[in-house]
């Protein structure tokens, strides 16, 4: 059994050799008519697509390397096939019909098997064959393209949590940091730590803390914040909240959550009034750094 | 990402509560709704509140479990019904458990008892080992 197999290979490696051409002539058709907008890819470049990809192919089945890793294990066909995922992912194509280009070069082989092949036994190893190998081959497309959508979406998750929490000197000794979207425990521990740093490095005696962009304040956003002020408190610098919207207030007051030991403003423009009373300072600041200077951006 | 994803039937719709994501989820879910209904800014904010609320209990003390949506839609009235359930350990007192300030874990005990004040029906339902449901009903128009 295992010898019909490494027949089979041996032959196939041979007919996609010998009728490579023949081969990638059929699948640039079966492209041509298959991809939705047919001018994404031209017809040169799928040509050369083809070619790279029979040519590696015949290389891995020549190769020493187990059947079911030729796709994976061999690098020369794993960087074919990843590389025409990126590319026409790029380009447009939907994982679907990446993964279906793959698959309709079983068909283009197949065909010319089928004719070169004249032995039924052989014939049938090598279709199982190119079967166990093209369903490979489609499934690394797929795998490819999750792959990068996972780490579009990573980036971005990094992204959104540094855009989220700067830390925005406004005055002489003070800072503030304006809050926006969702206030969980993740970026709240990020919110205090580069608080706490900017206080230590500005020697600020006041933050405001800004929750105009957090849509919804429960008990756990409120004990987050509390925590935050607490430790404020500890570097000593005083704490206000502001950004209080109605809605909101009427919340904290209805959930019975005691707010009254922070200094609270419903605006930033109040907040910042205070703040400076508090500070008891009009003048800017004995640098000449300007009134508002991102300090940190972790 | 599928299974993240919002189950719609109709009227009703279910979002699983699995991961610390999946409160987002909720709380968008639940804001969509409120908003479908034609709740006002602050009954939104309540609804969504409470259901902030819940849902986090449900995932941190109940192992999560799901949230079910159901337009209540009986004219002239017009509501949503949020059923909360999780398989958790239960509570060994409810009633406890309602009063501001009481909690078994780190937060600040105000949940429970806060979305009950939060809304104009509250049922809760629990056992310990068996789970604990909570079911809340909240009225468009009324204050």
């Amino acid at each position: 059994m295992l010898g019909d197999m490494e027949r089979a290979r041996g032959e196939i490696a041979r007919v996609i050799g010998e009728h490579r051409d023949r081969i990638a002539a059929a699948w640039v058709v079966a492209q041509e008519s298959r991809l939705a907008s047919p001018g994404a890819v031209d017809a040169e470049e799928l040509r050369e697509e083809a070619e790279t990809l029979i040519a590696c192919l015949r290389e891995g089945l020549a190769a020493a390397v187990p059947l079911d890793h030729v796709v994976t294990g061999f690098p020369p066909i794993k960087n074919a096939v990843t590389d025409l995922s990126h590319r026409w992912a790029r380009l447009g194509v939907s994982a679907t019909a990446i993964a279906g280009a793959i698959f309709a070069l079983k068909d283009a082989c197949l065909e010319v098997l089928a004719e070169e092949i004249s032995d039924i036994e052989l014939r049938l190893e090598a279709t199982q064959l190119i079967h166990r190998l093209l369903d490979a081959a489609g499934l690394l497309t797929f795998q490819t393209y999750v792959d990068s959508r996972e780490e579009i979406i990573q980036r971005q998750n990094r992204q959104l949590l540094e855009i989220s929490t700067p830390v925005v000197r406004l005055w002489r000794k003070v800072l503030a940091v304006p809050l926006i979207g969702t206030l969980d425990s993740a970026r709240a521990q990020i919110v205090m730590e580069s608080l706490l740093q900017a206080i230590q490095e500005n020697e600020a005696a006041v933050a405001i803390i800004d929750i105009t962009g957090v849509p919804t304040v429960d008990t756990a956003v409120a004990q987050h914040l509390m925590q935050t002020v607490a430790a404020t408190r500890l570097m000593g610098a005083d704490c206000i909240l502001s950004g209080i919207r109605p809605q909101i207030a009427q919340m904290i007051a209805r959930l019975g959550i005691d707010l009254s030991e922070i200094i609270t403003r419903s605006s930033l423009a109040d907040a910042l009034t205070a703040a400076m009373r508090m500070v008891d300072d009009v003048s800017p600041g004995e640098d000449t750094r300007g009134e508002s200077t991102l300090l940190n951006v972790p | 990402m599928s299974d993240r994803e919002l189950v719609t039937t109709g009227h009703v719709c279910a979002v699983p509560i699995r991961a610390e994501d999946d409160l987002l989820a909720a709380r968008h879910a639940v804001r969509a709704a409120a908003l479908e209904a034609g709740f006002g800014l602050v009954a939104q904010t309540k609804l969504i509140t409470a259901a902030s609320e819940l849902v986090r209990n449900c995932y941190v003390h109940g192992g999560g479990g799901s949230l079910v949506i159901e337009h209540l839609v009986p004219p002239p009235r017009a509501g949503l019904r949020l059923t909360i359930s999780d398989e958790g350990p239960g509570m060994e007192d409810p009633a406890a458990a309602l009063i501001d300030g009481y909690s078994t874990g780190p937060g600040l005990g105000h949940g429970l008892g806060g979305a009950k004040r939060l809304v104009h029906e509250f049922h809760l339902e629990t056992e310990p080992g068996k789970g604990t449901t909570v079911v809340i009903t909240r009225w468009a128009g009324e204050r």
